[in-house]
């Protein structure tokens, strides 16, 4: 308890979380205070890549062995059951409709790499190592949870769209999964020599513009929950708290299964108590229409994400330290 | 000078779903279109800004094509099958342009 605690506090306190807070705040108090578009876009890149690219060197470094296959199962088999899970509890806990409940259920079968990589941080700074293949396993589950979703609406009788090879083809290809895949390639291609040509770019300043682009974050998350605190109800609000710590169980029995280190069990918690916000509100928007974004949007970005990024980052190492013995 | 009569179309539509509309306008032999950021606007779904979004997923765009007249019914109806679901305005106007050639 005590070692959770200490964790949360030193994890409250660092410059990444307290941007984000700032930026909360600004929002919430109608400052004017706004990152530029292309800035945002920008950093985003640069964090994919950055990530990308210390995964792949990091497998470079130690091998590939059995357990990089299973945990991208695994990964796979997270990503389209959570969605299972996330629309029975939904279905229990809120009145959402089951449009609603899907759409929302798919968000958090899969994931949001912005978590993944302050959680990758937050680990670095506390000197506990973790498996580099995570990336890939953030990769492989941002998409199934989509089509469980679209499975799940199409078992309830509900309309949606065909899923047409270009809705797809761009879930697969969606930037973030291209540049993080490619990115964790090259890194694995060109190994320590790579990183030791870059490592001024991607390891010295990446906590600097992960405290801007959290700051950013900060700014949306708060308008978000200005907007769209209307849409929700105790029950949704609800789910949005519970669901991710349901997930993060989920995921520490994958990574305990597959024998990882308390990194790599830590990392897939993370995973699995995340909630997308990019990827699939692109997707729900062409495949379901008809769901509300400002219920799936308001929930993974105003209520689950800040709850990660704060509590729940820290509560998940300290669990996996204490399941794995800190190994 | 003289002058022809044509249809301005303008469709406010979903970032995501742009493609799928030009793809539409493509195929129906439209040649020319223009596509113009959406800063932000308010409907039937709420107050919406284009600033801090952080997704494409909520944003929106208009596309905007200059046609002949009588292209434009059979065209209206594709155009139906795309945006019919989605957020968005679709509207038509009478314009004149100077080079009917080119439309």
């Amino acid at each position: 308890m005590d070692n959770i605690l200490s964790l949360a506090a030193t994890n409250l306190l660092s410059p990444v979380i307290l941007s984000f807070a700032l930026g909360v705040l600004a929002s919430l108090a109608r400052s004017d205070l706004s990152i530029p578009e292309a800035v945002a876009k920008g950093m985003s890149i640069y964090l994919l890549f950055a990530i990308g690219f210390k995964g792949g060197v990091s497998v470079a470094d130690h091998g590939i062995d059995r357990t990089l296959g299973l945990s991208l199962v695994a990964g796979l088999i997270l990503s389209a059951g959570l969605p299972i899970i996330a629309f029975g509890l939904l279905r229990v806990i809120s009145r959402l409709s089951t449009v609603d409940a899907a759409a929302v259920a798919a968000h958090y079968g899969s994931i949001s790499i912005v978590t993944f990589v302050a959680g990758s941080s937050v680990l670095e700074t506390s000197g506990i190592a973790t498996e580099g293949y995570m990336v890939a396993v953030a990769a492989a589950m941002e998409a199934p949870a989509i089509l469980s979703a679209l499975w799940l609406i199409s078992r309830f009788g509900a309309d949606t769209r065909e899923m047409d090879s270009a809705l797809m083809r761009e879930i697969m290809l969606n930037g973030s999964i291209v540049l993080l895949v490619g990115s964790f390639a090259i890194g694995w291609i060109t190994g320590k020599d790579g990183l030791d040509q870059i490592d001024s770019f991607i390891i010295a300043p990446f906590q600097g513009v992960l405290c801007l682009f959290l700051l950013d974050m900060g700014l949306v998350a708060g308008r978000g929950l200005r907007g769209g605190s209307g849409a929700m109800s105790a029950g949704a609000v609800g789910f949005g708290l519970l669901m991710p710590f349901v997930g993060a169980t989920a995921g520490l029995a994958a990574g305990m299964l597959l024998g990882l280190s308390t990194g790599g069990v830590a990392l897939f918690m993370v995973l699995s108590a995340s909630a997308s916000y990019i990827a699939v509100p692109a997707a729900m928007r062409v495949a379901l229409p008809e769901a509300n974004p400002s219920i799936y949007l308001t929930l993974s970005l105003g209520v689950t994400f800040p709850l990660n990024l704060t509590l729940g980052i820290p509560i998940y190492i300290a669990i996996a330290s204490a399941v794995t013995g800190g190994s | 000078m003289q002058t022809h009569k044509a249809k301005r179309l303008a469709i406010i539509i979903e970032s995501i779903m742009q493609a799928r509309l030009t793809d539409i306008l493509k195929e129906k032999g439209v040649t020319g279109w223009t596509v113009l950021p959406v800063l932000g606007g308010s409907g039937r779904s709420g107050e919406w800004s284009r600033e801090g979004q952080v997704s494409r997923a909520s944003g929106m765009v208009q596309v905007v094509c200059i046609i002949k007249p009588e292209r434009l019914e059979p065209l209206l109806d594709d155009i139906l099958k795309v945006v019919d679901r989605h957020i968005g305005v679709v509207t038509i106007g009478d314009v004149d342009v100077l080079r009917a050639e080119r439309f």
